[in-house]
């Protein structure tokens, strides 16, 4: 597969581009971007600080959380109290320490399958756009296949054939998902093969892969970035439904919806400890969507 | 007439052809089975001959196309096969059919998916058209900042609120939704009432949300424009000119949501136990009983594809450029 070659040039070239031209500008990249920021609305402005809060959480979680992430520190089910902020889980594990290390694996994990789905789908859907004709007609049929199944029921049949891993598990929802990326890519980078500089750029002998990283990519940018917000929720939200059927992150692991699982049967009593891994991934994906929300209505230049 | 008729008869022509290579996928994954797979449905205790009489029962020793024209032959007069869960005691357990497993627990799907699909269509598309015509007053940014809202909170996190709140906190409705064959209809509908409340949330929003970008987008049209320019009354402009283009959206807007249903349900049934098709699904992928996990895999499809087969041709018929050609 080309998943390779094209993901890795997108972020470092930007940064190149934004140290190679700084002369001529009257203000910096990240100015402009603060400038946008402290006028952004407050629903994004909110989103961006919780997004920054849980990155924050999930990189520092060893320094921030209480206690390890698999140590019996307790006896199960323990009440909320001052040794235990959050009380303990169905094991007798810290509670608020194990919310603290499922951001990390449940944000990472979901991060890393997006990129993944990226690479395949952004891929494969500009090498559709440029090549067209019998390429572009056999991956749009094979897309339009997969995606004639709903994509938790496929997934749901992939994994009990290949059994439940993380390594399954991040490649079926990624290959799944890049069908989705791979419809808007290959539409919006429609719009660019057609222009007269990447005609040039053609003639001038320049090869698939600086056609695809270097005339389009960069173009079709805006509505990549602000797809791969609503993905990466999708995505979040599809292996925490995995997860909570027992599918998806294996326990032990400390991951929000296996937590949910298994503690549920407080519900019960009217404690409302289940709820808090739940909430932390309805947090998140709200965060990223009034986010993208924003940025939609930016870069789109008021769609409605 | 004559040019629906056509369009009509092509798209139902290309969902069968998508049924019949979704089901050759689905029959093909079985292909994708690691070898040792016998040895880890049986249990590493087993003998070579129960494994061998095992891969003779799901017909390893013969090619794949005959088994699958097998397959399909079976599945169209409603035979899903055996479930792997019987195979375990090859020597004498007793076998359970696929269908036995399968049926009843669909009757139950389709209830509480009904069940909230009439809740849900007409209070979404009320609430879209609402929001659509009210653009961009206090109305419609309370409305579009809920649902964006609770279309990005998991299914769970909504099910668990309702229950906390409606069923222990306040003990209105039953937590959890055991109802059998013989449950009458309005136990029925009470038991499920928190599970099909759920689904009604979830899909509202995503609906509404559609149904409000469809009509915005239908009055911003140029006719719709002109139709106000030339002084119709507001009525007039909404059932003559506005109305008969908007059925195709709307129908597509409902289709797309309850096919989503389909995928919430799956996690809807598991948090209130019910007995569905979607937990069945379930159990069967964690025990890797794949007979199960095809028959159930199946009818999701099939009824996702239907649901868009539906949308198409609902958009087809009620297009007015189709219906009255020049």
């Amino acid at each position: 597969m080309t998943d390779a070659p094209d993901s890795k040039p997108v972020q470092p070239e930007d940064a190149l581009l934004a140290e190679a031209a700084p002369a001529p500008r009257q203000r910096s990249r990240w100015e402009t971007a603060w400038r946008e920021l402290r006028r952004a609305p407050l629903s994004a402005q909110i989103g961006l600080i919780v997004i920054v809060c849980y990155i924050i959480l999930g990189v520092f979680a060893p320094v921030i959380a209480p206690y390890p992430e698999n140590e019996l520190v307790g006896s199960q089910y323990e009440p909320w109290s001052d040794e235990f902020v959050f009380g303990t889980d169905q094991l007798g594990r810290d509670m608020l320490s194990r919310l603290i290390f499922g951001a990390r694996n449940t944000i990472g994990i979901a991060f890393v399958t997006t990129i993944l789905a990226f690479a395949i789908g952004g891929s494969l859907g500009l090498l559709a756009s440029i090549l067209g004709g019998w390429a572009d007609q056999a991956l749009g049929r094979a897309v339009d296949v997969l995606m004639a199944i709903p994509l938790l029921i496929f997934a749901l049949v992939l994994l009990s054939i290949v059994g439940t891993s993380l390594i399954n598990l991040i490649v079926i929802i990624a290959v799944l998902d890049s069908t989705r990326v791979f419809r808007l890519s290959r539409a919006v980078s429609m719009n660019v093969v057609v222009m007269d500089f990447v005609e040039a750029a053609r003639l001038q002998g320049e090869g698939l892969g600086w056609i695809m990283t270097r005339e389009i990519l960069p173009n079709i940018m805006p509505p990549l970035v602000a797809e791969f917000g609503l993905r990466f929720c999708f995505v979040f939200l599809t292996i925490s439904a995995l997860s909570f059927l027992g599918l998806g992150i294996q326990p032990p692991a400390a991951d929000w919806g296996s937590m949910v699982r298994e503690n549920a049967t407080l519900i019960n009593y009217g404690d409302i400890t289940p709820l808090l891994p739940a909430g932390a991934i309805a947090l998140l994906t709200v965060a990223v969507n009034f986010v993208v929300d924003w940025f939609l209505h930016k870069t789109s230049g008021l769609k409605e | 007439m004559n040019a629906v008729l056509r369009t009509v008869l092509q798209r139902l022509g290309l969902g069968v052809l998508t049924l019949f290579v979704v089901s050759i996928i689905i029959f093909s994954t079985i292909e994708m089975l690691p070898g040792d797979f016998a040895k880890a449905i049986l249990g590493q205790s087993a003998t070579p001959e129960t494994v061998a009489a095992f891969q003779r029962e799901i017909g390893l020793d013969r090619s794949a196309p005959v088994r699958y024209l097998e397959w399909i032959g079976g599945v169209l007069q409603g035979d899903f096969g055996n479930s792997f869960a019987s195979a375990g005691a090859l020597g004498g357990g007793q076998e359970r059919s696929v269908l036995s497993l399968v049926a009843p627990r669909l009757a139950n799907t389709l209830f509480l998916a009904a069940m909230a699909a009439i809740i849900a269509v007409p209070l979404a598309l009320a609430l879209g058209m609402l929001a659509a015509l009210y653009r961009n007053s206090v109305f419609d940014r309370i409305v579009n900042l809920t649902t964006l809202t609770s279309i990005s909170v998991p299914e769970f996190f909504v099910a668990y609120i309702l229950m906390l709140f409606l069923a222990v906190k306040f003990p209105i409705f039953y937590s959890l939704a055991s109802v059998s064959a013989d449950t009458p209809f309005m136990e029925r509908v009470v038991r499920c009432a928190l599970p099909a409340m759920t689904l009604v949330l979830v899909i509202v929003a995503h609906m509404m949300r559609m149904t409000r970008a469809a009509i915005i987008n239908l009055l911003a049209s140029p006719y719709i424009e002109m139709s106000r320019l030339k002084g119709l009354s507001p009525s007039r402009i909404i059932y003559h000119h506005a109305l008969p283009n908007a059925w195709a959206p709307i129908a597509n807007v409902i289709a797309l949501n309850l096919a989503y249903l389909i995928v919430g349900v799956v996690v809807v049934e598991v948090v209130f136990v019910y007995p569905g098709i979607g937990q069945l699904m379930v159990d069967a992928v964690s025990r890797r009983d794949i007979p199960v996990v095809q028959a159930c895999a199946l009818i999701f499809a099939i009824a996702y594809i239907l649901l868009n087969l539906l949308a198409d041709i609902a958009s087809i018929v009620t297009n007015p450029r189709l219906l009255h050609p020049r």
